[in-house]
């Protein structure tokens, strides 16, 4: 496979000597324009990697926070077509931070596996993760993945044992992502001491940057995981700030954007500063 | 598809029927699942297990239930003959006991200390918290909050038998929610909690398991249809919703091409209506819950919301053998509306004095149409899957009488 954007982005981190930020938000939450608004301005802000939610009216694996953000963004029309026009819309704008699209199956089997990958791959996507396709559904959508140049990048649990891992790293690529406690996003801060453990012994079994996510809300929680891993994930808390930025018709407020944008700037400077 | 030498051996060793089943799950769950499924299979060859099951069915659950002759019925219909497979009468109501006692002995066996499930119209709920009761763990359920408003009695007898209930108020607030919630509570406490799945649905090998701990229904019939006419019936009705019920009836005749196997989905509205629950007839594949099966779902693949007067059946989705076996053909799948299954739910109980409920009332409204239409000479059966106590309010709402 030939390398990424996101490859190239974590070769630039490592060079950096620091850790990245990995923001998740949801396409399309509250609005698509207000949306927009926030997306691009997220590398400016010091996001690393950007996670684009995709909407789900049955998100299994998701916290009240991404729930809600996720239901609000249906409710303003969003869909997988459009999400992909938001991708492609910020390609005209950053050609190097690297995109990753997570969510859940069924809306890319809806679209179709061929041509969702056909159109992601033109939109300028670089990733995939999907929650609900584990290595035993290899064939599905994982294989066709890598096939056309996309990174697969799969989660690691605490639950996934010495057993089971091998098995987790065969097929993914660009990073992986250690969820660090087992639950759902947006539940209890991990343990930062525990956190460092599993990163330690993912790294006895690949060369893949490890980025770690759920739980993590705060610019001092991000540090502390930046002093662990390669990367921090954050999604609930953005999530959460969009909603604390509506007003009492669940139209966005003007400050929405800034809110949102000062989270990732908060964020960013934590993981900055974790090393120093 | 390609014609196949059996439909009983499915499904495949990663849990695919045909297309449909598999395991699509997170990360987290994967293991859980694996686990389950060693489990299950130590289980199902151990002799001991089997007769524990054995022991609870016939003394806990009241088994074999009764093969009925409905001979008013009969008579009134002009046609066929038509036997009740009598599941209404087990403990706690319905079918649904047959796969909680299993899963319960399976959750002991695997050293579980806590107990959670999901339910619609709350039967599965109360299926769950008696078993719970009897062993002494503790047992969630989550229930829609759109459910337990329609679902009061229920919903006090699974509190009166220890179980809390969590009302679920994302999404459309029913059974698919609390499908959701459940999930979201097993991948936080994945080491001590069993996950009780109502119907044949979910991830593999829920779908397998649950259709084997039903098969009992099957199984009876075969031998008391043999005793009461000497031969296989021609024809099985059943409704349904993710199909437990269904599949505990048709499997162990899906080897035998003289009997017609029907399947019969709730149309609400009608189908043309788009308030409906029949996921074959008006969804296409997708996935969701852990399987492949048929869905009801928008062009986006945003899962849409079900509708029948029976909350049981109100599932947008349905067990993926079911969806293997409307591909394959072997299973004809059917529907009734809402005003159908009331019609036969008075009529079976003014005909038979059986209080039918509201899910069996749409099969029921099927054999209505399908009995004239066969000789005198020629049998039905029709799983008579959960009694009407539960439904007399809604029934009441719906024909306009207030209690």
């Amino acid at each position: 496979m030939s390398e990424t954007r996101i490859d190239r982005r974590f070769a630039k981190l490592k060079q950096e000597g620091r850790a990245g930020l990995v923001a998740y938000v949801m396409a399309g939450d509250p609005d698509i324009e207000t949306f927009y608004d926030y997306f691009r301005g997220l590398p400016g802000a010091g996001v690393d990697v950007i996670e684009l939610g995709m909407c789900f009216t049955d998100p299994m694996a998701d916290g009240p926070n991404v729930q809600v953000a996720g239901q609000r963004a249906l409710k303003a029309g969003m869909t997988l077509r459009k999400t992909l026009e938001l991708v492609r819309r910020f390609r005209k704008e950053d050609d190097d931070t690297p995109i990753v699209l997570m969510g859940y199956y069924n809306p890319i089997y809806s679209y179709g596996n061929e041509a969702f990958l056909a159109d992601a791959r033109e939109a300028g996507l670089d990733g995939l993760i999907i929650v609900d396709l584990p290595p035993e559904e290899d064939s599905e959508l994982c294989e066709p993945t890598i096939k056309a140049g996309l990174n697969w990048i799969r989660l690691a649990t605490p639950t996934t044992d010495a057993k089971r891992m091998p098995a987790v790293l065969a097929n993914t690529s660009g990073f992986i992502y250690y969820v660090s406690i087992t639950g759902i996003t947006g539940s209890a801060a991990a343990d930062p001491d525990a956190v460092g453990k599993a990163v330690a012994r993912l790294r006895e079994k690949t060369d893949l940057p490890v980025a770690v996510g759920f739980g993590i809300r705060t610019p001092e929680q991000a540090a502390a995981i930046a002093r662990v891993a390669d990367a921090a994930v954050v999604g609930s808390a953005f999530c959460q700030t969009v909603a604390d930025s509506l007003d009492d018709q669940g139209k966005a407020k003007p400050d929405c954007v800034t809110n949102v944008l000062a989270l990732a700037r908060a964020l960013g400077d934590g993981v900055r500063g974790a090393r120093a | 598809m390609e014609p196949v030498n059996t439909y009983r051996s499915g499904p495949d060793e990663q849990g695919h029927f045909g297309m449909f089943g598999g395991r699509y799950v997170a990360e987290t769950l994967m293991p859980l699942i694996l686990e389950l499924e060693e489990a299950w299979h130590a289980a199902r060859k151990d002799p001991e297990f089997q007769a524990e099951l054995e022991h609870w069915a016939k003394h806990y659950i009241g088994r074999p239930s009764p093969l009925y002759y409905a001979q008013r019925l009969t008579e009134h219909l002009g046609g066929a003959k038509v036997y009740f497979k009598r599941d209404e009468l087990n403990h706690t109501g319905a079918h649904k006991i047959n796969n909680t006692v299993g899963q319960i002995l399976l959750a002991k066996r695997m050293g579980k200390t806590r107990i959670i499930a999901e339910t619609g119209a709350g039967q599965h709920g109360v299926a769950t918290a008696t078993v719970c009761a009897k062993v002494g763990l503790p047992c969630v359920v989550y229930m829609g909050e759109t459910d337990i408003a329609r679902q009061a009695p229920n919903v006090f007898r699974m509190k009166l038998l220890g179980a809390e209930v969590v009302p679920v108020v994302s999404g459309s607030r029913t059974l698919k929610d609390a499908m959701n919630e459940a999930l979201r509570d097993w991948v936080t406490n994945v080491e001590s909690t069993f996950y009780i799945i109502g119907t044949a649905a979910g991830p593999h090998p829920y779908p397998e398991l649950v259709r084997e701990f039903q098969s009992i229904i099957g199984r009876e019939t075969r031998e008391q249809m043999m005793e009461a006419e000497g031969r296989l019936p021609d024809a099985l009705v059943a409704c349904i919703g993710g199909g437990s019920n269904a599949i505990g009836l048709f499997h162990p005749f899906l080897d035998d091409p003289e009997v017609a196997i029907y399947g019969v989905e709730a149309a609400g509205h009608g189908i043309e209506s788009g308030q409906h629950a029949a996921s074959i007839a008006g969804g296409r594949p997708g996935v969701l819950h852990g399987n492949r099966t048929y869905l009801l779902q928008d062009d986006d693949g945003q899962i849409t919301e079900a509708h029948s007067i029976s909350a049981g059946l109100d599932y947008p989705g349905i067990g993926p053998e079911h969806a293997w076996l409307a591909d394959s053909g072997r299973v004809t799948y059917v529907s009734a509306t809402d005003k159908e299954a009331l019609e036969a739910f008075q009529l079976c109980t003014r005909m038979e004095g059986i209080i039918p409920a509201l899910e069996p009332a749409h099969a029921l409204a099927y054999v209505t149409k399908l009995a004239p239409t066969m000789a005198a000479d020629k049998t039905i059966v029709m799983n008579m899957c959960g009694r009407g106590d539960k439904d007399v309010f809604t029934v009441a709402e719906a024909l306009g009488v207030t209690l």
